[in-house]
């Protein structure tokens, strides 16, 4: 198939439009405006609806009229965005709306920057939104995915009718790459559910609300087991080098790319050492960083952040091997040499 | 009217989603609530609009609206349901859009919402109900709670040197351009109440009828929170909030707008890729290159001010590089240095997977001005090449252990017409240097990222040129 | 086939009445009254006082409950209700 050299942000408005959504609320903000301008520029031509939303607020909330609606939806934006939208964010997990919403990281706390970042892991993998509920967090690291785990994202969302996050970074979003992109999903999946101004509407109805608490628990036992069946089938990693490593150092998004690197530069010099990239972050590949730790001697987790990824990975481990740790922060992505001095330099410690 | 005045069908016979008693609603005795639902129910009913009718439910005393209303039903957040109703009715326009909001949501919380919706001219019917007063949180200062009012939170009275003046929604909406109909009536007597009525009645119409935007205000009572008996608190309304609230109309576009004809979405992917301009298959053009040993998989950075066009020289070197059949990346400097200022991009070409798409130790350094060479000289990798622009640049590279090309290439670029295609100067230099792409590729690929077509022989010459002088250089 | 009503006639259903007494302040013929008993929620709901009903729909429209008041007009078949 024929390649196309494409930002990010823009493979994200194609691989969701083939998706078969048709509808983008959203508000602009660095590094993630080309994504509503890709949106503004694409939807109109295939029959879709974008709107440039008075707030990250606003967008969330069209958002969840929208996917009320039966529709395939999306809004993007990125961290301080990101922290507005949370109300809505724990809505449409309450209500149960399918959508996907995109962030792309960039550098905080607060203003910031606009230089990519990972600080982000904690506010969407975490659930950033009041009131305890979960979502599949895809992290893709080539443009190539910013489109596919788009498109994966709309397809987890409409199936347990549940948002889904693409968490990319500043350098994910900006970046150019080859995108081969993939045959247009042609019929979506029907939502007897949603509200469509039909006569079924007298029963349909979304809400978040229930004033009972053994009703209202009820309904968390219900997404608890939704959030069950997410996690058991939805882990997504990718391994290299990992066959004989004794080192296995953990990234995602760009950062698996800078570790890609690194280990080439390293097995080139006779280490063995791996990458274990996780492509879900929630579901997080626990099992399989329980399976490496048996078999390794460390970890070694880099961030662009002050180590939130890295909680889990030690959660996981269990205290059963070091796992040490390599972060910057406020917009400062490591070179591999810098990550190589760092491994080299706790191997001595 | 018909021959009797009966429970509207457009209510639910009994509220199931009530707990407790279901034939009764949860609203106060006497609150204005239950007296307005019955009037949209009623036009609703007497307008067969109750297939295709969606009422988004606030938050607030009317939080519950869905138990009631036999229609599709949305709960939204605080404020928000302007903007969830914006979204519910873009994806169904065929749909009545009734947003219900009290003076919380709609005038503080949602303030913005309300606003935009409105100066979208979105075609909703929205019905706010103002009791100058938070009913469902215990009776807290409204944003129209009127000046001395006493509320929970404004226990002296609402003092407006400090709390500012009762929020007057239908007067600030009004001077917006998009609004077709805007009405503030109230519930008291039964001939304001017949005022209501016919108001509720024009704001749903005007949606039906694809007019636009329509705001009713409706003045009503809180007896409990007021701490009134029903009757009393009518007479209240009367005597303090008219005063402050002059009700009448305040926007009516009705006549002046045509009945719109409503079109409703479908969804079609035929011709998908086409329209979103993805490339067709075609078979891969097999071209002969053969790289110059030190640059197999050579990694660039491309550096110069904001408008000498290194985004685009990398980006055309990746375009090709990437149709040539490497695996490529093109990582622009995004950062407001891009915004007049300095601008780089770091290219990554190359036969394997490419990891890190930041360039940090370059084979090639492509320097368009002074601070450029100055910043990334010393960060070239040995056997590298740097590539300069001697036009612009008085001073030589310090490294001695890399190759150097010095070029003028916006002296070059002046002579053919244009110094913005200096950037096409040096592209031809560095395919003639390493040989990592050559011309046919280069050419194939200048139409996908040189959008305006009727500059590509320009670009062509100039490549042309910047490859000449690299093959004079080198042979004399 | 059942006759026009001939009279006007308001029902309260008590069980639904919260006993506010916005309809006995509307009705302009003064034949609502508050009951002295009690019902289920404790409230003294309205009553018709049997006669005089002029088929206005003040209380109607004055009552927040949806089905505590019908109002059948002079004129009234049974089965338009169908």
């Amino acid at each position: 198939m024929a390649k196309q050299l494409i930002k990010g942000n823009e493979a994200i408005v194609k691989g969701a439009i083939l998706a078969g959504c048709r509808f983008y609320f959203g508000y602009p903000i660095t590094p993630a405006s080309e994504i509503a301008e890709a949106a503004a520029f694409y939807l109109p031509v295939v029959g879709g609806t974008f709107i440039q939303a008075e707030s990250e607020s606003a967008a969330i909330n069209m958002l969840y009229g929208a996917a009320s609606g039966g529709v395939r939806a999306m809004t993007a934006s990125s961290s301080p965005g990101m922290s507005l939208k949370q109300e809505g964010i724990s809505y449409a997990a309450g209500s149960e709306l399918p959508m996907v919403i995109v962030d792309v990281m960039r550098g905080g706390p607060g203003l910031g920057n606009i230089a990519p970042a990972q600080a982000d892991y904690n506010q969407m993998v975490k659930g950033g939104g009041h009131g305890g509920y979960k979502m599949v967090v895809l992290a893709p690291n080539s443009a190539q995915e910013m489109c596919d785990l788009t498109m994966l994202a709309f397809d987890v969302a409409d199936k347990y009718r549940n948002p889904a996050v693409i968490l990319a970074d500043g350098f994910v979003g900006q970046m150019m790459e080859p995108v081969e992109f993939p045959e247009p999903v042609m019929e979506l999946p029907k939502k007897e559910w949603a509200i469509q101004a039909d006569a079924q509407d007298e029963f349909r109805l979304v809400s978040s609300i229930d004033l009972e608490p053994e009703e209202l628990e009820k309904h968390n036992v219900h997404l608890q087991q939704k959030y069950a069946a997410m996690e058991a089938n939805h882990v997504m990693f990718e391994d290299y080098q990992t066959e004989d490593a004794e080192l296995v150092v953990i990234g995602y998004g760009v950062v698996s790319r800078i570790l890609h690197s690194v280990v080439d530069e390293l097995r080139g010099k006779g280490v063995k050492i791996g990458l274990m990239r996780p492509i879900s972050l929630w579901p997080f590949p626990k099992n399989h960083i329980i399976e490496l730790a048996a078999r390794i001697k460390r970890f070694f987790v880099v961030e662009l952040s002050d180590g939130q990824m890295v909680d889990d990975v030690r959660l996981a481990v269990n205290g059963k091997i070091p796992v040490q740790f390599y972060g910057r922060y406020g917009g400062v992505v490591p070179s591999p040499d810098e990550i190589i001095a760092q491994i080299m330099k706790k191997n001595e410690a | 009217m018909a021959n009797a005045l009966i429970k509207a069908d457009s209510f639910y016979e009994l509220y199931e989603r009530k707990s407790g008693i279901q034939d009764v609603t949860h609203y106060c005795p006497g609150c204005g609530h239950g007296v307005l639902h019955k009037l949209i129910a009623e036009a609703i009913d007497d307008f067969g609009i109750r297939e295709r009718t969606i009422l988004i439910s606030p938050v607030g005393c009317s939080v519950f609206a869905y138990y009631y209303f036999r229609v599709g039903n949305i709960q939204a957040a605080h404020g928000r349901a302007p903007a969830v109703s914006t979204g519910i009715k873009r994806v169904h326009p065929e749909s009545i859009v009734i947003s219900y909001q009290g003076d919380g949501d709609l005038a503080a919380i949602g303030g913005n919402h309300i606003i935009q919706a409105a100066n979208r001219g979105e075609n909703i019917t929205v019905f706010f109900v103002n009791n100058a007063i938070y009913g469902m949180t215990g009776g807290q200062m409204a944003p129209t709670t009127l000046a001395g009012q006493k509320t929970t939170t404004s226990p002296y009275g609402r003092n407006v040197n400090s709390e500012g003046y009762p929020l007057k929604v239908c007067e600030l909406l009004s001077s917006l351009e998009a609004p077709v109909y805007i009405e503030r009536v109230a519930l008291t007597d039964p001939k304001n109440t017949t005022k209501v009525r016919r108001a509720v009645r024009k704001a749903l119409q005007n949606q039906i009828d694809n007019k636009g935007f329509s705001l009713v205000e409706v003045l009503s009572v809180c007896p409990s929170n007021w701490k009134m008996t029903p009757v009393q608190s009518k007479q209240w309304l009367v005597d303090n909030m008219i005063p402050q609230f002059p009700l009448g109309v305040f926007r009516d576009k009705t006549a002046e707008i045509p009945n719109r004809e409503t079109i409703r979405n479908t969804f079609d992917q035929s011709g998908v890729r086409e329209k979103l301009e993805i490339p067709a298959n075609e078979k891969q053009v097999q071209y002969s290159l053969q790289p110059k040993m030190d640059f197999a998989n050579p990694k660039l950075v491309i550096a110069g001010f904001g408008g000498q066009g290194v985004l685009i020289l990398g980006l055309g070197i990746a375009q090709a590089a990437m149709q040539a059949g490497y695996n490529v990346s093109w990582l622009p400097s995004y950062g407001p240095e891009m915004r007049g200022g300095t601008a780089n991009c770091n290219v990554n070409i190359s036969r394997e997977r490419v990891g890190s798409p930041l360039v940090t130790k370059p084979t090639v350094l492509i320097a368009m001005n002074l601070p450029s060479l100055e910043k990334f000289d010393s960060k070239v990798e040995a056997n590298g090449l740097i590539i300069y622009d001697t036009s612009l640049i008085n001073k030589q590279p310090t490294r001695q252990d890399v190759h150097v090309l010095g070029i003028p290439a916006t002296q070059m670029a002046d002579e053919l017409g244009n110094t913005r295609i200096a950037n096409m100067v040096i592209l031809g230099a560095f395919i003639a240097y390493t040989a990592v792409l050559n011309k046919e590729v280069v050419f194939d690929a200048l139409p996908n990222f040189i959008k305006r077509k009727n500059l590509l022989p320009l670009n062509e010459s100039a490549i042309i040129r910047g490859m000449e002088y690299v093959l004079n250089k080198v042979t004399n | 086939m059942a006759e026009p009503l001939k009279e006007a006639r308001v029902v309260v259903r008590e069980d639904e009445c919260k006993g506010c007494g916005l309809c006995i302040a509307a009705c302009p013929e003064e034949v609502l009254f508050e009951q002295k008993h009690l019902n289920r929620m404790g409230y003294h709901p309205a009553g018709y006082k049997g006669s005089g009903c002029s088929g206005c729909g003040y209380c109607f429209y004055q009552c927040p409950e949806p089905g505590a008041i019908t109002v059948y007009k002079k004129g009234y078949v049974e089965e338009e209700a169908a």
